[in-house]
């Protein structure tokens, strides 16, 4: 057995790079548009508007409308879902102790999707917030699905890993055939299946600063919580018996850890659909970066799925202008190689 | 003086039947400060449950398990966790793990809400580290390990608890002859070194008389006998709990008991000499 001696980069590093990173992917995204915006406008802008800076406007003033109200919300929202879907995986991938666990691993992609496409179907007109009734509803049912898991997976105060998986993946089934059966019974329901099949697939829909200001709100608070988990997502890894020993209140941190997950992926879902593959992918890429402990693993994967996503949104305008890809395809084709790629160099073996 | 007491301890699992017996019936049991108490018995007698009820992770269902004197069910999970250690049996193992970020997961009974480790927890994990003697392993994978240096490790992971009771479920279970031995001798050098009360469940009755002071012996959940190894490795009593004939002599060098296993094709024969 050859002598693997390796070292990391240090944590705070790696952050601060993953930063820089991701800064770079917003103003590169920001700018990009039927109007083209230069980046070092963009950061002169941002400066004068939000610092004071008095930086000689050499850009026109539609321009910096486009900027604030149009493009902004939209890579900013796409940071959040990133980070949001990524922080999840983080999450589930450690509860769970499961490489293949992803942050609808637990029932929330089925719930996300029944409760959108009801959103639809019922044609309320309502918002709150500047939310329609289609992510309120989606939100909603993700959470939902994901209380029905962890109650039908609870045996004698205990919620056994491989029964939540089971439940999961039965409730995510269920719920994701309702779907397909309100789907098939179209032709009465008068749905509109283009928007609802662009829906499931993702794709970033901002159109207001309250959004996006709830959502940093749930994102943030659900983050700083995981992060707080750190050490008892850290000794999990070692199984539920030895995190016990460890002095982790094993339960309860469970229940937390699935909670925090619920409101990411939910907040997610919300913004942006039903967008695959990123919960999956960033936590693995981040993992070869600054190894499994969370305490580095939580926000480092936030910063990877936050720049993933926004380079990934902005191809998904990009690609076949007018068109807009649903930015779900795209996380696929682009992260799916990747990630193939990733497991071949790594030629780790994964233990379940 | 006694670090960990057992007494009249019945133990059994939630949702097992109720008219099934309890795993464990009546269990008294002593380890004090820098003694060796070796737990053998056969498959199912409940080692392992007993293991259990003495980390605090099970509830006994009758009396009392009590660490210096005071009710393990009074403690945390995290105030139980610094003072006493397990090395477990089997468990997963973390894919991409340093052996050194491995041992520094025995701090986490002392980890903070929102600040890193302290040097103290570093220089318990750089201890821990030495005195499992792997510390030429620190910068390696925990993945990569042979199976006698990750029980080394995991060794390492509680000695960073440093905590005062350790128990160990078969931790010599996958090593060769060479690994066992070296293990239980580490095992009792710290035992010596710095008062620990270890609490072994051992299947090789060889090792339990070599390397431990006292044996108890548990059948079917009861404690059978506990004493000396020559008290308890008797062929009478190994015959009643295990069901398997085997004849002792003493050990050519260090006079404890050698217990030689007869198989049973040869009873006959035997009870016909004898």
């Amino acid at each position: 057995m050859a002598a693997r001696a390796a070292r990391r980069p240090p944590g705070p590093l790696v952050l601060g790079g993953l930063s820089v990173l991701l800064v770079a992917s917003l103003l590169f995204a920001a700018a990009f548009g039927a109007v083209q915006l230069r980046p070092d406008d963009l950061v002169r802008m941002t400066l004068n508007h939000l610092f004071g800076a008095r930086f000689e406007p050499t850009w026109r003033p539609q321009d910096e409308a486009i900027f604030f109200a149009i493009r902004l919300p939209r890579v900013a929202g796409a940071a959040i879902v990133g980070a949001a879907l990524a922080s999840a995986g983080v999450l589930f991938q450690g509860l769970l102790r499961n490489p293949l666990a992803d942050p609808y691993a637990l029932g929330v992609s089925g719930g996300a999707a029944l409760g959108g496409a009801l959103g639809f179907l019922l044609s309320l007109s309502f918002t709150f917030l500047g939310f329609s009734p289609v992510p309120i509803l989606a939100f909603a049912g993700a959470l939902i699905a994901m209380s029905l898991v962890y109650t039908l997976a609870r045996v004698g105060g205990r919620a056994p890993i491989v029964t939540l998986l089971l439940a999961g993946f039965a409730v995510s089934a269920i719920m994701g055939y309702a779907v397909s059966f309100l789907l098939i019974l179209n032709d009465r329901l008068q749905l509109n299946l283009p928007r609802v099949y662009g829906w499931l697939l993702g794709g970033i829909s901002v159109t207001q600063w309250s959004q996006l200001g709830l959502a940093l709100i749930m994102v943030g608070v659900a983050l700083g919580g995981g992060w707080l988990l750190r050490h008892s997502l850290d000794a999990l890894s070692l199984g539920e018996e030895s995190a016990q020993q460890l002095g982790i209140a094993v339960e309860s941190d469970k229940r937390l850890v699935i909670v925090l997950g619920s409101i990411l992926t939910g907040a997610a879902v919300a913004l942006g659909g039903l967008i695959g593959f990123v919960g999956l992918f960033a936590p693995h890429v981040t993992r070869t970066i600054v190894g499994p402990r969370h305490t580095w693993l939580l926000p480092a994967a936030a910063l990877v799925g936050a720049a993933f996503l926004v380079l990934a949104d902005l191809l998904a305008r990009a690609i076949l202008p007018p068109t807009e890809v649903p930015v779900g395809i795209l996380t696929a084709f682009v992260g799916g190689p990747f990630f193939l790629w990733l497991l071949r160099r790594e030629r780790r073996e994964y233990r379940l | 003086m006694t670090a960990l007491e057992l007494r009249g301890i019945e133990a059994t699992y939630p949702g097992r039947s109720s008219s099934l017996k309890p795993v464990l019936a009546n269990v008294d049991l002593q380890v004090g400060p820098g003694e060796m108490l070796a737990l053998i018995g056969p498959n199912g007698s409940g080692k392992t449950t007993l293991l259990r009820v003495a980390s605090g992770g099970l509830q006994p269902s009758a009396g009392t398990a009590l660490l210096d004197g005071r009710d393990l069910t009074a403690l945390t999970a995290r105030e139980r966790a610094r003072h006493i250690a397990v090395v477990p049996q089997d468990g997963p193992i973390p894919n991409g793990l340093f052996v050194r970020e491995m041992v520094s997961l025995g701090r986490t009974p002392y980890s903070r809400l929102l600040l890193g480790p302290t040097l103290h927890d570093r220089q318990a994990v750089t201890w821990a580290l030495e005195a499992a003697g792997v510390e030429n392993l620190a910068e390696r994978f925990v993945d990569e390990l042979s199976g006698g240096e990750r029980q080394r490790v995991i060794l390492a992971r509680a000695l960073a608890q440093q905590a005062r009771v350790l128990l160990l479920d078969e931790p010599t279970a996958n090593l060769d002859l060479h690994h066992q031995v070296a293990m239980l001798e580490l095992v009792r050098g710290l035992c010596r070194e710095r008062g620990l009360a270890v609490l072994t469940a051992v299947h090789d009755l060889q090792l339990a008389a070599l390397f431990y002071d006292r044996v108890a012996l548990l059948s079917a959940g009861q404690l059978v006998s506990q004493g000396s190894p020559e008290a308890v490795l008797t062929a009478p009593l190994l015959l009643e709990a295990f069901g398997q004939r085997v004849v002792l002599s003493a050990h050519p060098t260090h006079g404890v008991p050698l217990v030689a296993l007869v198989p049973n094709g040869n009873a006959r024969r035997l009870t016909a000499s004898g």
